[in-house]
């Protein structure tokens, strides 16, 4: 087990009672977080239970009803009352200091690996190319994959894929990293190589939530576990409390069907 | 018939002329079609109903109009509003709405299959608007519609010899002024003929090279 991160009181996300129905089903009610920069929050959950929901929240693919969402101490995308007023570009802006890795990987598949890094911070960053391209080269290096630079998304597996996500996000040079499930999608024997980059992330210190059903990541990785079900947080904390001494029924019930189930 | 060969052949000039015409007519329309219709795909692709519906009901009817009808409106009819074109505007103008419709179709039938994963990712790393269009749907759509974007430029191609009814100096006018003066309509006839296949060929090498990117990708 690797040793905690250091923490400071500097938050990057803040939740604040966050709410979203789709119609009568209400997916998150009253959700609120807090990410601190450096750390690695886990969130746990059966299907269903709205975590992948908050997540897509966060960076406004989903519109939450109701709730406030800071980043890093600034207010975005709700303004008081709840009414959704920010423009499209002041979203966009938003959302690209926010990186994201998708279950299904999302990678352009119109453009090689390198182009795949290096289209948002050009296009949306406006940075300039030869520094984003020497950045996304040292990117491709960390994740392993300088040998596939050139190379079309669909040449590649799936867990090489994931890593070209990773890539792609850390090319934006995110303040948040968001996970949505970035190992469902894969063979059980690519999930390795995908769960190992991101380990060394969290370790290097980056700032990321998690949505996972790999308890050994959360386990080993994670300053902070959270289980959400129906909508809601049932129980939180770090991870050694989490996995040994549940506070919760839920909690335990959880833990006793995905970890030793 | 060698003769008649001959006769064609000193009026190469003509027949050059108008193939030149044949290919900037098919060309710049076919790019200012492609270029209307991708913006005409947007709205039918909006989810609007209120945009969406008047514009599927332009296309459809467009793509039912009979193109040397539509020739006819423009060359005859427009004037009684007072919209006077010459022949070669009037043939292009014809060309360019006629074809924005089938290109928006076509934008349209394969963007409807292309999945969300991408566009989502898109709007996740903060592409909007026409940025978004530009870098990542439409490259997406246009590789995907390679032979079928081929296929609407040779119909294009062949849509163009109808302009020889209002005039239009393209290569079927060209090729049927040389036969109505000397009487040679199958040497006339037949060298145009073969022009009209040359050019479908160059179509044809133009798809293969974007189904091979197509294919790199794949």
């Amino acid at each position: 087990m690797t040793d905690p991160q250091p923490v400071t009181e500097d938050v990057v996300l803040e939740i604040s009672g966050l709410t979203k129905s789709f119609g009568q089903n209400i997916v998150l009610d009253g959700v609120s977080l807090k990410v601190r920069r450096g750390e690695t929050v886990c969130l746990l959950g059966p299907s269903g239970s709205g975590k992948s929901t908050l997540l897509r929240c966060v960076n406004f693919l989903e519109r939450p009803d109701q709730g406030a969402i800071y980043l890093s101490g600034e207010r975005v995308g709700l303004r008081p009352g709840g009414v959704v007023k920010m423009t499209n570009s002041e979203l966009a802006k938003a959302r690209s200091r926010i990186g994201m890795v998708f279950q299904h990987f999302n990678l352009w598949p119109h453009l090689t690996v390198l182009q795949n890094l290096i289209e948002a911070p050009i296009h949306v960053q406006r940075r300039r190319r030869d520094e984003v391209v020497a950045e996304a080269e040292v990117l491709l290096e960390r994740v392993g994959l300088s040998s596939k630079r050139d190379v079309f998304p669909s040449h590649l597996s799936g867990g090489q894929k994931q890593r070209v996500g990773i890539a792609r996000a850390l090319a934006m040079r995110p303040e948040l990293l968001l996970f949505d499930e970035p190992t469902s999608a894969l063979d059980p024997e690519l999930v390795g190589e995908v769960v190992a980059v991101m380990k060394v992330l969290a370790e290097a210190g980056s700032t990321m939530l998690v949505v996972t059903h790999e308890m050994g990541f959360a386990r080993e990785t994670a300053n902070e576990v959270i289980l959400m079900d129906g909508g809601r947080i049932v129980e939180s904390g770090p991870p050694a409390t989490f996995f040994n001494t549940p506070k919760t029924d839920r909690a335990r019930q959880f833990l006793q069907r995905y970890v030793n189930g | 018939m060698s003769r008649d060969f001959g006769i064609v052949w000193d009026h190469a000039d003509l027949l050059v002329e108008g193939l030149i015409n044949t290919v900037i007519l098919s060309l710049a329309g076919a790019a200012l079609a492609l270029m209307l219709g991708a913006l005409l795909a947007i709205l039918l692709m909006s989810r609007n109903r209120a945009v969406r519906i008047p514009f599927r009901g332009m296309v459809d009817l467009m793509r039912c109009v009979p193109f040397l009808m539509l020739a006819y409106l423009v060359y005859y009819g427009l004037p009684s509003f007072g919209l006077n074109l010459d022949n070669w505007s009037a043939g292009m103008f014809t060309i360019v709405i006629y074809n924005t419709a089938y290109m928006a179709e076509i934008f349209r039938s394969v963007w409807s299959r292309l999945g969300r994963e991408s566009l989502e990712a898109a709007t996740a790393f903060g592409f909007q608007g026409p940025r978004l269009y530009i870098r990542i749907i439409f490259p997406q759509i246009f590789l995907a519609s390679g032979p079928l974007l081929g296929n609407q430029l040779i119909q294009i191609i062949k849509d163009s010899a109808f302009l020889t009814i209002i005039a239009v100096p393209e290569l079927t006018h060209a090729a049927s002024s040389i036969q109505a003066q000397y009487f040679v309509p199958f040497a006339a006839f037949i060298v145009a003929v073969l022009i009209y296949w040359a050019l479908c060929l160059l179509v044809e090498a133009g798809v293969f090279v974007v189904e091979r990117a197509a294919e790199a990708r794949r």
